[in-house]
């Protein structure tokens, strides 16, 4: 067993005094991240990157993604204690988990959600541990053209599976594209899209755009739907957390369903919002009584979280194996790594072992101690809750400011948050998707590079895209997706004409 | 565009700020395409020119946004809600002061724009009473300044004040 034997390399390294110091630091900031609005794990690791960019790699990854299990767990209890959720994927958390406390049953209803967040990211990280190295190795025989239709596959995929109309996708993406594209070429050396600005020689960071479009945009949006806070206060004794555990062993299938479910939608670009909707959709249509979903099931809060977190942490697998996240927050580390000069894909795993198996076993160690963290400390993050938005708007706007700035020092960059933030609230509005349009401004560098080096392969012909059987079927789903919802139009359009012709 | 005979409570149709991004983004559409083809969108002696791959994609940015503008345009007559009239205001109150604060960012330093920044929301929208406001308003960016100048020795925007202290 290879990879058991790397496991435990790794825990030696993530379980140094100083990284499990670290770990502790990112799971409190974390939660932090997940309780304020305007804050999420996406825009919180992207401000806090500038500063990790002194820090030793492996180190400043475990801080990292630990901010990003915290941000999970947080996000649960706004959802539970104030209806608000804190994090989009903990929407479907709020149908069931606010009934429970206005109930009085908020303790309850608390440890259910993070005790399903906890065993929803043990078995993705289970899954990473196993399937990872499979995958890696795997990957190693993939070329540029490989790696192109992969990359298409996921941007196809979007295109395929959400559910925000098909054009409004493309568009999204193009735009990150786009936006990718600004700046010097790096292989012919020559500025693209500049018109002049120097400013734009460097082309537009991916991080300003998530701090604007994630940060700046979520606030207006939170501005817009009012700003009463008005929640359930708790407390979660040992009794309660005791009980909660012995009942919820009773719905051991809906854990492995939820499982299931999170971790499909993590690796694809599905991403832990659709998967939580997705699993509590599930949980309620399989139940005997669906009727009482929605007036404080305890299914309805197990349901999502588990989810949720499988899919959040499941998102990690095709970051670190093919050079691909599976979300905006997984995007937003892939550019740590980028910027730490390592490179994410297969490679990682043979050059970098030690870096690899340290993530890896720190997932194990962070999500307990996560667990731990948030089982104990609710009522002070229900506290922060209740300092008013007046307070709480402006200081989270000057955080953004200065996590834009320090990216690259600029003041120009500032200037782009704000554009990026009116634009971030134009398409929450408008319904163009922000996961897409981030994932394409963070690969598209790397996605220019490997069609052209394909092009290069096959002296510009496209039919380097089926020349084999690996690379002919992953091209192959792509253009599937990308005509799915074609198909979906179609049906659409057939029913409307026999609904005329039966009239 | 919006008449003024419109009541109060009377939401914001959504045709309009469709439209305007739709038309927005097949204008940056033109413009990735336009200077695709200024570096070239062919085949170079070495390669791909650098215009190969931006021309496709601002190619298809055109045309997704206007598919999206004129399926708004075919359906003009139907009145989607873009957000109430009320909601448009708040979002605004936060909207320009954000923008003057970024403004005042290059001549103050970003610590004196953040304390007025923090005071106008807390006395103009959470009513809080002066004391508290000042507390606020000085405390957090000088947490702000301990942390990042003195801790992580990262130095941000400076203005006249912090000059004066001999920062």
């Amino acid at each position: 067993m290879d990879e058991l034997q790397n496991l435990f390399h790794g825990f030696g390294v993530a379980a140094t005094l100083p990284n499990l110091g670290y770990m502790l630091i990112g799971i409190t900031l974390g939660v932090l991240i997940g309780v304020l609005p305007g804050l999420g794990g996406a825009n919180g690791v992207a401000i806090l990157l500038p500063l990790t960019f002194s820090m030793n790699p492996t180190s400043a990854i475990i801080m990292l993604s630990c901010i990003y299990w915290g941000a999970l767990f947080g996000g649960a209890i706004t959802s539970i204690l104030f209806n608000i959720p804190g994090e989009p994927w903990s929407v479907a958390t709020t149908f069931d988990g606010y009934p429970m406390a206005q109930q009085g049953r908020a303790a309850q209803a608390l440890t259910a959600a993070f005790t399903s967040s906890f065993v929803g990211a043990m078995f993705a990280v289970l899954l990473i541990t196993f399937t990872a190295p499979l995958l890696a190795r795997f990957a190693l025989k993939f070329g540029p053209a490989e790696f192109f239709a992969v990359q298409l596959l996921t941007f196809a995929s979007f295109v395929g599976m959400s559910k925000e109309p098909p054009a409004k996708t493309i568009a999204a993406m193009m735009l990150g594209f786009a936006l990718a594209a600004v700046g010097m070429d790096t292989v012919t050396g020559q500025l693209r899209m500049t018109y002049g600005f120097p400013e734009l020689l460097k082309g537009f960071g991916f991080l300003i755009a998530v701090i604007g479009l994630f940060g700046i945009g979520e606030i207006l949006v939170t501005m817009e739907e009012g700003l009463a806070f008005k929640g359930q206060s708790a407390k979660i004794d040992f009794k309660v957390v005791w009980r909660t555990w012995g009942e919820l062993l009773k719905h051991w299938k809906l854990f492995l369903r939820s499982v299931a479910v999170g971790c499909w939608m993590g690796i694809t670009p599905g991403g832990a919002t659709p998967a939580s909707f997705m699993s509590y959709g599930m949980a309620r249509r399989m139940s005997r009584d669906p009727q009482s979903f929605g007036k404080g099931r305890i299914e309805g809060v197990v349901a999502p979280e588990t989810a949720a977190h499988a899919a959040g942490t499941s998102a990690l697998l095709p970051m670190l194996t093919l050079g691909i996240p599976g979300s905006p927050t997984a995007a937003v580390l892939l550019g740590g790594l980028l910027i730490w000069g390592l490179q994410p894909g297969p490679m990682l795993f043979v050059e970098q072992k030690e870096f690899v198996w340290g993530l890896i076993a720190s997932m194990y160690i962070g999500n307990v101690v996560g667990l731990i963290v948030v089982l104990t400390t609710v009522p002070w993050w229900a506290a922060i809750l209740r300092i008013p938005f007046s307070i709480i708007g402006p200081v989270i706007i000057v955080i953004c400011a200065i996590g834009a700035y320090t990216v690259n020092n600029s003041m120009f960059d500032v200037v782009m948050m704000l554009v990026f933030g009116v634009m971030g609230y134009l398409f929450k509005k408008l319904k163009y998707p922000l996961a897409p349009m981030v994932l394409a401004l963070v690969l598209g560098d790397m996605a220019e590079a490997s069609f052209r080096q394909a092009m290069l392969l096959s002296q510009g012909s496209m039919s380097i895209f089926w020349s084999n059987p690996l690379v002919g079927t992953i091209a192959g789903l792509a253009i599937l997706m990308l005509v799915w919802p074609l198909w979906g139009a179609a049906k659409n359009v057939a029913r409307q004409r026999e609904l005329r012709m039966g009239r | 565009m919006r008449g003024a005979a419109d009541e109060k409570a009377d939401p914001v149709g959504v045709r309009w700020p469709e439209l305007g991004v739709a038309l927005l983004l097949m204008a940056l559409g033109v413009l990735v395409v336009t200077d695709s083809f200024r570096v070239g969108t062919g085949w170079g002696d070495d390669g791909p020119r650098a215009g190969y791959f931006p021309f496709y994609i601002g190619l298809a940015l055109l045309l997704s946004s206007g598919w999206v503008a004129l399926k708004q345009l075919l359906r003009w007559g139907s009145h989607e809600h873009f957000a109430e009239r009320e909601q448009l205001r708040s979002v605004w109150a936060i909207l320009w002061p954000m923008t003057i604060y970024i403004g005042l960012i290059f001549p103050l330093g970003i610590y004196v724009a953040s304390a007025l920044l923090i005071a106008w929301f807390m006395l103009r929208h959470g009513k809080h009473g002066v004391a508290l406001t000042t507390a606020v308003a000085l405390g957090v960016p000088l947490a702000f300044f301990l942390v990042f100048e003195r801790w992580f020795l990262v130095s941000l925007p400076k203005g006249p004040l912090e000059a004066f202290f001999g920062f």
